[in-house]
């Protein structure tokens, strides 16, 4: 070894001292482009929202938008927008959703938390994140050609589009998301918390559900509300296998149309540029972006909230 | 409709044996062995614990103290590496015989861990979890265990204005006498307590200290500590622990004052741990 170690970092330190400086002064600058890009691209898209939302309440009264029991835009003559019939299409997939959602993704939970050995959840988790893993068209063909038909032969008069298959089959895709969130919640419970139950007597079933899920209930919630405004904004499935009739009801077997599956109908070609119909799914898209930042917003504040501390 | 007396039944059913006279046992430990994979941990251990007296058990650190004692409650169980073979009989009864359910065992065979582990809820919630879990749902019943559960700990003067608030705002002190309490909740026969003054200062250490010499008229206590002065002061009797076995077990007097065995009197004269 030549010189000191002393003497080699400060070799070192000379020969970089240039162009170290350069970087230290561009790197936060690049670094702050980056973070800018996103910020500006959501203002972006607010402002197109906005902008092309103000257009189409020029064309149509927002009062008939929020008081029509009618979406009919594509009738020549007198075509209606109100907009509940698509919020009820929403609204129906989003709860048959997390009925299949939130009992499953917390089952798997509290089994992965508090049962399953390392090596069980070692293998477990990964395919469950798997099921996150596949795109949403295929989803939307697994429920189309696969849960449609196994749902016929339950109940016979199911039209081939409907709101029950998309919704239970949405209700599979979050299942991870839960799972995955929840467990997290619960494994950060520290384990003291569970011996201290178990050493009064408790079961471990007693421990998970009467220590550790309150303990946790902040993180399970807000995860459980990602999963419902995830379950709004879904597009491919609903498309695919919900039908495109809107019609403001709660039947799960009739078949509706959703806020996403009517942009993806418009988008599609069905309208011209400039037209009413055009403008509509600014006003629709604008709807579901204030649905979903509600529902963020909610679970963030949740996830403040009610956190028990440990 | 059930009423306060058929719940009060509910608690007091394990009690008759308690009658018995002084003088009896509630452990008696058999050739007992345990393992950590290879590593074992505790070697033949063979001693009984007396009825409503303190048990100190001590021993330098790795020594297999704490496991002793969390054995005695199948706790050690949770580490999923653990082979044990011989017995440890609890009343009478073997503790691993399958018919024993470890949740009856926990019932009768409260614990105060080392550091204390309050449940993250109010104050109230944490003492009448175990009553809870057990099937008491009466109100009032409830209100009565809480009382007598924080007073039996010497807590109920200091947090019985604020039992709603969470238990995390009470001092490590008070939450290791509140985990106490909840313990002392279901009225337990014997009181496991694994060196529940090594994260508190002095002052709740001596707290802590006069509570077991109050608890043990009613309770038998067994006693994990590391500092030999706190097992000379609260103990009647003494294990000395060394590598996973027991090198001499006696009357505390007996033990400090005059060890049979020449390792424990380099222990407790602190030549060594």
């Amino acid at each position: 070894m030549q010189g000191s170690v002393r003497q080699m970092i400060k070799d070192k330190k000379e020969k970089q001292q240039s162009r170290s400086k350069i970087v230290e002064k561009l790197v936060p600058g690049f670094l702050l482009l980056c973070a800018i890009i996103s910020v500006l691209t959501t203002l972006g898209i607010v402002f197109t929202l906005i902008v092309e939302t103000i257009t189409f309440f020029n064309h149509v009264s927002i009062i008939e938008y929020f008081t029509s029991k009618d979406w009919y835009p594509f009738f020549e003559s007198d075509p209606d927008y109100g907009i509940w019939p698509l919020i009820s299409g929403t609204l129906l997939i989003t709860g048959i959703a997390m009925l299949v959602a939130v009992p499953f993704g917390l089952g798997a939970a509290i089994y992965l938390s508090e049962y399953a050995t390392d090596r069980v959840r070692r293998i477990i988790k990964p395919i469950l994140e798997v099921l996150a893993g596949i795109p949403t068209i295929v989803y939307g063909f697994f429920a189309l050609t696969f849960v449609t038909p196994v749902l016929q032969n339950v109940i016979p008069s199911l039209p081939v589009f409907n709101a029950l298959s998309p919704g239970i089959v949405i209700g599979i895709m979050i299942i991870p998301m839960i799972a995955s969130l929840s467990e997290d919640a619960m494994s950060s419970v520290p384990n003291a918390i569970r011996e201290g139950a178990l050493g009064l007597g408790a079961t471990r079933f007693e421990v998970a559900v009467k220590v550790v899920l309150p303990a946790a209930l902040s993180g399970i919630v807000a995860s459980v509300v990602l999963a419902i405004s995830r379950a709004i904004g879904e597009t491919m499935i609903v498309t695919v296998a919900g039908g495109a009739t809107p019609k403001l009801t709660f039947d799960v077997t009739e078949s509706i149309q959703t806020m996403t599956s009517y942009i993806v109908q418009v988008s599609l070609g069905d309208a011209g540029y400039g037209t009413t119909i055009y403008y509509s799914i600014y006003a629709v898209g604008m709807t579901l972006f204030l649905f979903t930042l509600i529902m963020n917003l909610v679970a963030q504040y949740i996830s403040r909230r009610f956190r028990e501390e440990y | 409709m059930k009423t306060i007396m058929d719940e009060k039944k509910v608690v007091k059913a394990p009690r008759p044996e308690e009658k018995k006279k002084e003088g009896n046992t509630v452990y008696s430990i058999e050739n007992f062995n345990l393992w950590y994979g290879k590593d074992q941990a505790l070697k033949d251990i063979k001693f009984n614990i007396p009825e409503k007296q303190v048990t100190a058990i001590i021993g330098p650190s790795g020594c297999g103290k704490s496991t002793f004692i969390k054995a005695l409650n199948r706790m050690v169980e949770m580490v999923p590496i653990v082979k044990m073979s011989g017995d440890i009989n609890y009343r009478g009864k073997n503790i691993f015989d399958n018919k024993y359910k470890v949740e009856d065992l926990r019932t009768k065979v409260g614990m105060v861990f080392q550091k204390p582990n309050p449940f993250p809820k109010s104050i109230y919630e944490n003492v009448v979890y175990g009553p809870k879990i057990h099937g008491i749902k009466n109100k009032k019943v409830l209100d009565e265990i809480v009382e007598k559960s924080l007073k039996g700990a010497a807590l109920w003067e200091e947090v019985k204005d604020r039992l709603n608030e969470n238990a995390y705002g009470l001092s490590g002190g008070q939450q290791q006498r509140l985990c106490i309490a909840r313990c002392l909740a279901i009225e337990p026969d014997v009181i496991l307590m694994d060196e529940p003054t090594s994260a508190l200062d002095p002052i709740s250490t001596l707290k802590v200290e006069e509570l077991v010499q109050e608890l043990k008229k009613e309770f038998s206590i067994i006693i994990v500590t590391h500092n030999m002065q706190q097992a000379a002061r609260i103990s009647d009797k003494t294990a000395f622990f060394l590598n996973g076995e027991v090198v001499e077990y006696s009357d505390t007097n007996q033990l400090f004052s005059n060890p049979t065995d020449k390792r424990t009197e380099d222990y407790i004269t602190g030549r060594f741990g």
